[in-house]
């Protein structure tokens, strides 16, 4: 395949990307204006065009239909479960659009955390999140750092291995993969039924290792020369220099990695056969039978709010990184 | 991409110029061994495993070659064919479901004047759902009885009850509705971005030349987004030939497979198999479906690079 061609493709984005970040932190206390959120300079319809009535009238209709339908379609599943979370089964299943007729049920979210006990299950995917971004972290930076910054002569050959694997559909890793995990080298004992088995392999990730390269590649060469003059090495490089140069681009690798290990539902499902292990993703699909509608919604309602409150804190950083994944990710 | 960068000259004569921040030892190794260890074993290996176990049978305690033999009992499999044409079926209606409307949400928003960022936020909510959570919840709207969440509205306007996935008709389009509904925030962001790029000049151009807001539609913003929309549309064949989720939690391929599809069949193969898993099916058939959809990319950077030097 020809990774060169398509690593070009990508590269537009992703160095703007990066330079949007770099800029960022040379001032951090004027935000800049950002084209997703804030309107820009000049856009389809002028301001000649934005004078005439006509046009005004419709926009502002255009505008509420557009605010109604994103209200009812974007916000309106999410409010419908979090009513659901705390409402009577009866009530859910006989009238499901009506707003608590018979009161309010809050006993089911305690019944789902402590005695359907999914307590357990938020706990797992809290530690599987936290190993798959540790290990993503070491991997990534490393790599990165030697990839970006350090470049051995031979660089270039694990540079291309690691793009090669982005045009590498992850169906093909499935068997195999699973395979390895239940022999794996050297340690010669089974993985399945612990989380090293989500955590390992969640570091073999290209993504990261190439967009770390990529910034760290794009850090000021002067630094590293005039510390390197000064008799450090590698390591006092990595660690005092480009570590804390890329904090941007580690953030929103951070963010990613955290709501991709909350999402992540195949991979787990065949490795955590033990419900006790197994992070909320996989243990909810089971509980759908097994206890009543309204705890069952509940559990389905607490395991969301930390997504959401993770994409509400860093919304204008995922929302930034979304356009840039979809780039990539082919 | 439809963003356009300058490669900066200067800075390329810089990096040529850098002190060689290397020796080549040992201690650069170092940093190395991370990504061999995690990758080789975790990624490199697997996939060239992948590879040679589309050739072999194994049980897990003997291995032997069989040389096509599992490529031949994969294509004359009869849910291959079936699972295919679902696939393919998926695809369409995600075609035809999603793929317009991002579009048009995008150039809509990207008009939008006060409070943009909320009306982001709101588009994007669906993608931070986590995906199960999602289809479960969907599960429960597409519940069949008269007084299912969604049978309950379609009742305020007239339209009687429908058995949504519990029919084999009705089944699949259920199913995209979920996935274009779980994705259509990330698609409206890529359009967000690339409408952001598309240089004003161009409209004050169009407007010079008299063109009203439809034709700077039509002959400005389209055409500047060719590119990402080209890569958007090949984005979601490749995601839609790998479905799995919505099906396997939905409807776990029913009813009578209506909505069995490539990758839930993989899965059948190695993993709910009563008489242990037949890896050796299960590699062939994701070997061929990995081939198609690098076949796709292919294509697909051929193009676009024809047109970037057109």
């Amino acid at each position: 395949m020809s990774t060169s061609t398509q690593q070009s493709g990508i590269e537009g984005a992703e160095d703007l990307f990066i330079e949007e970040l770099a800029a960022e932190k040379t001032r951090p206390k004027k935000r800049k204006k950002d084209t997703l959120f804030d309107a820009n300079q000049r856009g389809l319809i002028s301001s000649t065009e934005w004078k005439q009535p006509r046009v005004r009238r419709w926009m502002r209709v255009v505008n509420v239909f557009l605010l109604s339908t994103l209200l009812v379609v974007g916000l309106g599943p999410i409010l419908w479960l979090g009513k659901a979370a705390i409402t009577p089964t009866q009530d859910t299943l006989r009238t499901p659009m009506a707003l608590f007729p018979n009161g309010m049920d809050w006993y089911n979210l305690y019944q789902a955390w402590f005695e359907v006990d999914i307590s357990q299950q938020f706990m797992n995917t809290i530690y599987l999140a936290i190993g798959s971004w540790a290990v993503q972290m070491t991997v990534a930076t490393t790599a990165g750092f030697a990839l970006g910054v350090l470049k051995p002569r031979y660089y270039k050959v694990f540079y291309s291995l690691v793009l090669a694997t982005l045009f590498v559909p992850s169906v093909v890793l499935l068997v195999p993969l699973y395979l390895t995990i239940l022999n794996p080298p050297l340690i010669g004992t089974s993985l399945i039924n612990t989380f090293w088995a989500v955590w390992l392999p969640a570091g073999a990730s290209a993504f990261n290792v190439v967009l770390i390269a990529r910034f760290m590649g794009n850090l000021p060469g002067e630094i590293f020369e005039a510390a390197r003059m000064d008799g450090a090495g590698p390591f006092r490089l990595f660690w005092s220099i480009a570590l804390p140069m890329s904090k941007p681009i580690v953030g929103v690798v951070s963010v990613f990695a955290v709501l991709a290990a909350w999402k992540d539902f195949l991979w787990p499902l065949l490795v955590l056969p033990n419900p006790d292990l197994q992070p909320l993703s996989v243990r909810l699909p089971s509980l759908e039978q097994a206890i009543e509608k309204d705890v069952y919604l509940a559990a389905l309602a607490i395991s969301t709010v930390i997504p959401i409150l993770v994409f509400i804190v860093f919304q204008r950083l995922i929302l930034r990184g979304a356009g840039l994944g979809g780039a990539l990710k082919g | 991409m439809a963003i356009q960068t300058t490669e900066s000259q200067p800075t390329s004569l810089v990096r040529r110029t850098r002190l060689k921040l290397s020796n080549g030892g040992f201690s650069t190794f170092i940093f190395f061994i991370p990504l061999i260890v995690i990758f080789g074993v975790f990624s490199w290996w697997p996939i060239i495993q992948s590879g040679i176990m589309s050739f072999q049978e194994t049980n897990l305690v003997t291995t032997s070659w069989v040389g096509f033999d599992n490529f031949y009992q994969v294509l004359n499999d009869p849910l291959l064919w079936k699972a295919i044409k679902n696939t393919i079926y998926f695809a369409v209606l995600a075609l035809i479901f999603g793929y317009p409307v991002p579009l048009i949400a995008a150039v809509l928003m990207s008009e939008v004047r006060r409070a943009k960022g909320f009306f982001t936020v709101l588009a994007y909510l669906p993608v931070v759902v986590p995906p199960v959570v999602a289809v479960l919840l969907w599960k429960f709207f597409y519940d069949a009885s008269p007084t299912g969440v969604f049978n309950t509205i379609l009742g305020w306007v007239g339209i009687p009850p429908q058995p949504w996935i519990q029919d084999q008709a009705t089944a699949m389009p259920s199913l995209v509705l979920a996935a274009t509904w779980a994705a259509a925030g990330g698609t409206i962001i890529i359009y967000l971005a690339a409408l952001t790029s598309v240089p004003p000049d161009l409209y004050d151009a169009a407007e010079v030349d008299g063109a009203g807001i439809w034709r700077k539609v039509w002959h400005v913003t389209m055409p500047q987004l060719r590119n990402v929309l080209f890569i958007t549309l090949i984005l979601q064949i490749i995601g839609t030939a790998q479905v799995f989720l919505e099906p396997f939690l939905f409807t776990g391929g029913g009813p009578a497979n209506a909505t069995l599809t490539v990758l839930l069949l993989i899965y059948r193969y190695a993993f709910q198999n009563s008489l242990g898993g037949d890896y050796g099916a299960a590699t062939a058939l994701s070997t061929m479906l990995a081939i198609f959809l690098a076949l796709m990319s292919i294509g697909y950077f051929k193009l676009t690079s024809r047109w970037s030097d057109s």
